[in-house]
């Protein structure tokens, strides 16, 4: 990947007013927030606010019912599907719940996003190795089928897979759920290796706010469908928002509480 | 994507009077065929390079190889019972000389297709639908698209062109089975060799006869592939909606091969006579 860091916008994602609502439930209410370049930004709220919702509509899987969506300054609302694939090369993905495909082995996984490069079929097997590793995956699991392996290793073979391309922007739901703390150490540090290396953009959902505290640049806090709060960790922490701070678990809130 | 395929589905479950229903029915069976319609267009703009070829085999040996059995199977039956019913009825009649031409050319003008198309549908269709279901419902398509990998060119293209090309095939072993099988059942009641048998079948065949019943089977083909795909695609609702798609494309494909063949058959009468 060469490095296109003199431009701002190389790999920056921009939400301004983004509403989503199912039926008449309304999921986004009007979010904005803006990742720039070589930014990590974890995103928080609690389980159903739509956290996830939010992350499909910045890969185009959902459309947006209003609001625009800049990936790399290009509109991608209302995009057709080549044009969205030709932005999705630059981005990784990882699912919730992996969304590993189920026919293929571990390692057919990590290959599946490389199969339209010009990569041998030596260079392949190589990368494939190297980014099954990276995410702390022992070689003797590359051959396993995903019904095969742990719901954590399953997790790190799908963020396997979102690296696969050598994207720009990292869309990661949840990347450390599930997996106990040193291995979820270790996906934070492979995030954070990868800002430092590539200078990668990621926009990170996660409840792990040790986690959060560590790789991302920002925090960005969502409740009930709005944007509640914004800023590094520590903003966060002392900010006079009560949900914010109970989210963060600031101390003196909780002994005010009290 | 409204829920589909309770379209055409008795329309007892649904609330509301019964002129209501009518009216919801027509117009989901309407939508569905919109959908369908936007479906084959988005499926026409996938067959561009790169072509998934290794996918391709695999999907033919799926649809093909793992077919031929049951296809074969299918059309020995068929021409046992045809040899056996038509002996009968052609005694009575005092034609006996013409079993071997009327069992040709109904197996290779009618049932041959027909018996294989309905095959096709319940074994081929089951399984797209399931299979392209379950991988909605577990976001693993989903997750092809945003690997930029088309699912339309990967799965769908694959799996429709597959049928389409071993349905020709299938037919021809098919009807192959039944002639063979429908001999063996003549030869046993009254001996005759198969030589003498095929002769006598296919005397005085004409080109026109059974070219235009096989390529048929290309359509019949690309109706269940379709038919299965969309169905797969358009999954939701967890594993019971992966139990409707499968269902819904055995149903609807094998009634649109049924449909398509008075067509296919009135239309090839037209052209040839
Ligand atoms: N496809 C869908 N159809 C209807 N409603 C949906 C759909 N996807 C999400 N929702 C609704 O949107 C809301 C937000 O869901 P989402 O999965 O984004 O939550 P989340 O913030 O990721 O929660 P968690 O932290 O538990 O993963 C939920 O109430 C859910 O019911
Ligand atoms: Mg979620």
């Amino acid at each position: 990947m060469s490095q296109t860091r003199s431009n701002p916008n190389a790999a920056s994602v921009e939400i301004r007013d983004l509403r989503k609502s199912f039926g008449d439930q309304k999921v986004l209410n009007g979010i904005t927030f803006i990742v720039s370049h070589g930014r990590t930004v974890a995103v928080l709220g609690r389980s159903g606010t739509g956290k996830s919702v939010l992350l499909k509509l910045l890969v185009g899987l959902q459309a947006p019912d209003s609001g625009s969506i800049r990936v790399a300054g290009e509109e991608i609302t209302g995009l057709d599907p080549y044009a969205l694939n030709r932005i999705r090369k630059q981005m990784g993905f990882l699912f919730q719940q992996a969304a590993l495909y189920d026919s293929l082995t571990v390692a057919q996984n990590v290959a599946f996003p490389l199969r339209n490069t010009t990569l041998s079929e030596n260079d392949r097997q190589e990368k494939v190795r190297e980014l099954l590793s990276s995410v702390g995956l022992k070689e003797e699991h590359f051959a396993k089928m995903p019904a095969e392996i742990s719901g954590g290793m399953q997790k790190r073979v799908g963020l396997a897979r979102a690296l696969a391309l050598d994207p720009a922007i990292l869309l990661l739901d949840e990347p450390t759920a599930g997996l106990d703390p040193i291995s979820a150490a270790e996906i934070g540090n492979l995030i954070t290796e990868l800002k430092r290396r590539r200078g990668i953009t990621a926009v990170v959902v996660t409840h792990d706010i040790q986690g959060a505290k560590t790789f991302s640049d920002t925090l960005v806090l969502l409740n009930d469908g709005h944007l509640v709060a914004q800023g590094t960790f520590d903003d966060l922490r002392k900010s006079k928002n009560e949900f914010a701070a109970r989210f963060l678990g600031n101390g003196d809130h909780v002994s005010n509480g009290r | 994507m409204t829920g589909s395929i309770s379209t055409l589905a008795p329309p007892a479950a649904r609330p509301g009077g019964g002129k209501n229903d009518l009216k919801i029915v027509v117009v989901s069976v309407f939508e569905w065929f919109g959908e369908l319609g936007i479906f084959c267009a988005r499926l026409f703009r996938a067959f561009t390079s790169p072509y998934e070829v290794s996918e391709l085999i695999h999907q033919c040996d799926e649809t093909g190889s793992k077919s031929l059995p049951l296809v074969a199977l299918a059309g020995a039956a068929t021409g046992v019972v045809l040899s056996l019913q038509t002996r009968d009825s052609l005694i009575h009649f005092g034609a006996k000389s013409m079993l071997p031409a009327i069992i040709a050319y109904s197996v290779i003008k009618e049932s041959g297709p027909v018996i294989t198309g309905l095959i096709v549908s319940g074994r081929v269709g089951a399984g797209i639908g399931a299979e392209l279901g379950s991988m909605r419902v577990t976001e693993q398509i989903d997750a092809m698209e945003v690997s930029a990998v088309d699912p339309f060119r990967f799965l769908v293209a694959t799996r429709v062109l597959a049928c389409v090309l071993m349905m020709p095939l299938l037919t021809l072993c098919a009807d192959a089975c039944a002639i063979v099988s429908g001999w063996i059942a003549d030869t046993l009641a009254e001996p005759i060799s198969l030589r003498h048998f095929l002769d006598n079948g296919f005397k005085g065949a004409r080109f026109s006869d059974f070219i235009p019943p096989t390529l048929k089977t290309l359509g019949f083909g690309f109706i269940i592939g379709i038919v299965a795909c969309f169905q797969g695609m358009r999954t939701s609702g967890g594993t019971e909606g992966v139990g409707r798609a499968a269902t819904s494309s055995v149903v609807l494909s094998s009634l649109f091969v049924i449909l398509a063949d008075v067509i296919f058959v009135r239309l090839i009468l037209m052209i040839y006579s």
